[in-house]
């Protein structure tokens, strides 16, 4: 039974090793160490994040959380249940949602894919209807319910994920990259659909790769890189890591890795970061040292045509950026 | 606060919910209907011509109800073995691990269609016979014949899903699925008298339940005493869930530590 004013997820010291081969004839053994000590507590009615890089460990931690991976070592607790031990009490106690197109029975309906699980969750003939129309109407499914999967939208697939994680009404639920490409309307939708879950008194854990999602949504957030945690605390906290710093926006039109390598090395320069636009890369550079840094960086470009550069205050995602970039 | 849903699911609601939905989708499957439409077909046509150049025009209906369990193997091994690969290609596998359902009676459920949709395949048989090649339908013990079949399907099913355990761990186990398709026709006497093959074969049909299960046929149409052949099947099918669930409580911890669950 949970233990009142318990955590209601727990990791403690979590830990997971994946063994692989490489080659066919002369097979080499390879170990990766995809999370490596990750700890973290999550209070009921709290919506977690779980933020860092590709292959940081995150769906790797949630695996474990939600009893799909038994860990390597450590243990983690849902609601007092050991995820090992008690996996199939803990199975009946979370709902589990995951972004993309895979996961569901694409030749049948919505609404076959909604039965069947309800089924399997074994909640009762009678609540089926009701609950299957109520997730339905709250997801916006409703009157597309009876068409095939395999004709579904990306959004609505998400949207089916969502209501197919909610069907038994768990009080904790995993979210791993939820809204992942969905469109800009539908993913605003989606995020007042898991902000209503807390409300409801779900403890939620949420991963995201969107700094703007995490922000709005998360009332404490743990960034992990390379398996391990480097930070944990509000979006607030988190933002204050970096409230000494400056950001200076360039956008830069064929930036070359020397170029970004140089800037790195300007004195005071704490964390650069890249991102591919249309035409022109916008580098995002960090530095305790304000605005005044600007002509050294632009010095740094050989030729290179430039666009538009600003400094501004830092945001959740400079945080990030700074944190996950910070001892590499 | 509490989920609505149950830490246990009962069996037989699991079990019942998998037959339904896996018919609804293997019909869904127009490979799958191909197969089990046409093969009844070949089998009846090839039982007809072997059992005619043989000289033996008798032992016509004994050669269809063989095709017919032939049939039943297929669609079984066919439906097991595809089922979970299916399952983890579409990252649905891992959604049905981390239900409360237990798995084992997801997969009873599922192989049971797959069998039940084998049986159409010994009345595709049968008919077909009747029609095309004047194979006599008459039965010498029905209400005997009526029980052997379905315990026989049951026996099928059972065995596949000791089968279909290992795929839970193995990627790769497809392979093996088709590989063992033509050896137990062979072995427990389905394509040709098991008499008529090498000493050691007959043993190692001897624990599989077709072998058991196409006697108690075939003595309940033919004539002859099917129950011991009939309670042999009912045996080897208790004994292979009994073997089933140990096979895949052991497969689906290992595959939780092996990570096979998901293709990544
Ligand atoms: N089944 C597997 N076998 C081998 N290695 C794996 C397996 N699954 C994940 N990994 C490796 O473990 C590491 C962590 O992966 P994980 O999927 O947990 O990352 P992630 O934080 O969820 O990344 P993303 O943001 O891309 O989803 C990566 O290096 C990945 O390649
Ligand atoms: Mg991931």
């Amino acid at each position: 039974m949970p233990v009142v004013g318990a955590p209601v997820v727990e990791a403690i010291d979590l830990r997971r090793t994946y063994k692989t081969s490489t080659g066919s004839l002369k097979r080499k053994s390879l170990e990766v160490e995809a999370v490596r000590g990750v700890s973290f507590a999550i209070e009921k009615g709290e919506l977690f994040g779980l933020l860092g890089p590709n292959g940081a460990g995150k769906t790797t931690t949630i695996k474990m959380l939600i009893t799909l991976l038994i860990p390597t070592s450590g243990t983690a607790r849902v609601l007092g249940l050991d995820v090992v031990k008690d996996a199939r009490a803990v199975r009946s106690q979370i709902g589990y949602v995951f972004g993309g197109d895979r996961g569901l029975y694409e030749r049948l309906s919505g609404l076959d894919n909604l039965r069947y699980f309800a089924e399997l969750y074994g909640v009762e003939p009678h609540e089926q209807k009701r609950r299957i129309g109520e997730l339905l109407e709250m997801v916006g499914l409703t009157g597309r319910e009876k068409e095939r999967v395999e004709g579904y939208s990306k959004g609505m697939r998400q949207r089916l994920h969502i209501a197919r994680g909610l069907l038994h009404d768990p009080p904790v639920v995993f979210l791993d990259e939820p809204t992942i490409g969905v469109d800009p309307v539908g993913a605003r939708e989606m995020r007042a659909m898991i902000a209503s879950l807390t409300d409801q008194g779900k403890t939620v854990l949420l991963t995201t790769h969107y700094m703007f999602e995490a922000d709005a949504l998360c009332d404490r957030i743990a960034v992990i890189a390379r398996g391990e945690v480097v930070a944990q605390g509000t979006p607030g906290a988190l933002k204050s890591l970096v409230a000494d710093k400056t950001v200076v926006e360039i956008e830069v039109y064929g930036v070359n890795d020397e170029s970004i390598e140089r800037l790195r090395r300007v004195e005071g320069v704490s964390a650069v970061s890249v991102e591919e636009r249309d035409q022109l890369q916008l580098l995002m550079v960090q530095s305790a040292v304000g605005a005044e840094i600007t002509p050294a960086l632009l010095a740094q470009f050989d030729g290179a045509k430039i666009g538009r550069v600003v400094a501004r205050e830092p945001t959740l995602e400079d945080a990030y950026i700074s944190l996950v970039e910070g001892d590499s | 606060m509490r989920s609505q849903g149950r830490a246990e699911v009962p069996a037989h609601r699991v079990i019942l919910a998998n037959w339904l939905f896996s018919m609804k989708s293997l019909t869904k499957s127009s490979f799958f209907v191909l197969v089990t439409v046409l093969q009844p077909l070949i089998f009846s046509t090839i039982a007809f011509f072997m059992f005619k150049s043989g000289g033996r025009p008798g032992s016509l209906l004994y050669a269809a109800l063989g095709a017919g369990l032939m049939g039943i193997w297929s669609s079984t091994l066919f439906g097991s073995g595809g089922l979970i690969q299916w399952e983890r290609f579409q990252g649905t596998l891992e959604l049905l691990i981390a239900s409360p359902s237990q798995f084992m009676w997801i997969l009873v459920g599922s192989t049971l269609a797959t069998s039940t949709l084998g049986l159409y395949s010994v009345a595709g048989t049968l008919l077909w016979g009747a029609v095309a090649f004047d194979i006599p339908l008459e039965l010498a013990h029905p209400a005997l014949f009526v029980l052997a079949l379905p315990a026989t399907v049951i026996g099928l099913g059972t065995l596949g899903l000791v089968l279909a355990s290992t795929f839970v761990l193995y990627r790769h186990a497809n392979a093996l699925s088709n590989l063992l398709e033509y050896p137990v026709w062979l072995v427990t006497g389905l394509l040709v008298p098991v008499s008529l093959l090498p000493g050691w074969a007959a043993p190692l049909g001897w624990i599989l339940s077709p072998t058991w299960g196409i006697k108690a046929i075939r003595y309940s149409a033919l004539g002859g005493n099917p129950v011991p052949a009939l309670l042999a099947t009912v045996g080897l099918s208790v004994a292979y869930l009994v073997i089933g669930t140990r096979f895949i409580a052991y497969f689906e911890r290992r595959a939780r530590e092996d990570a096979t669950l998901a293709l990544t």
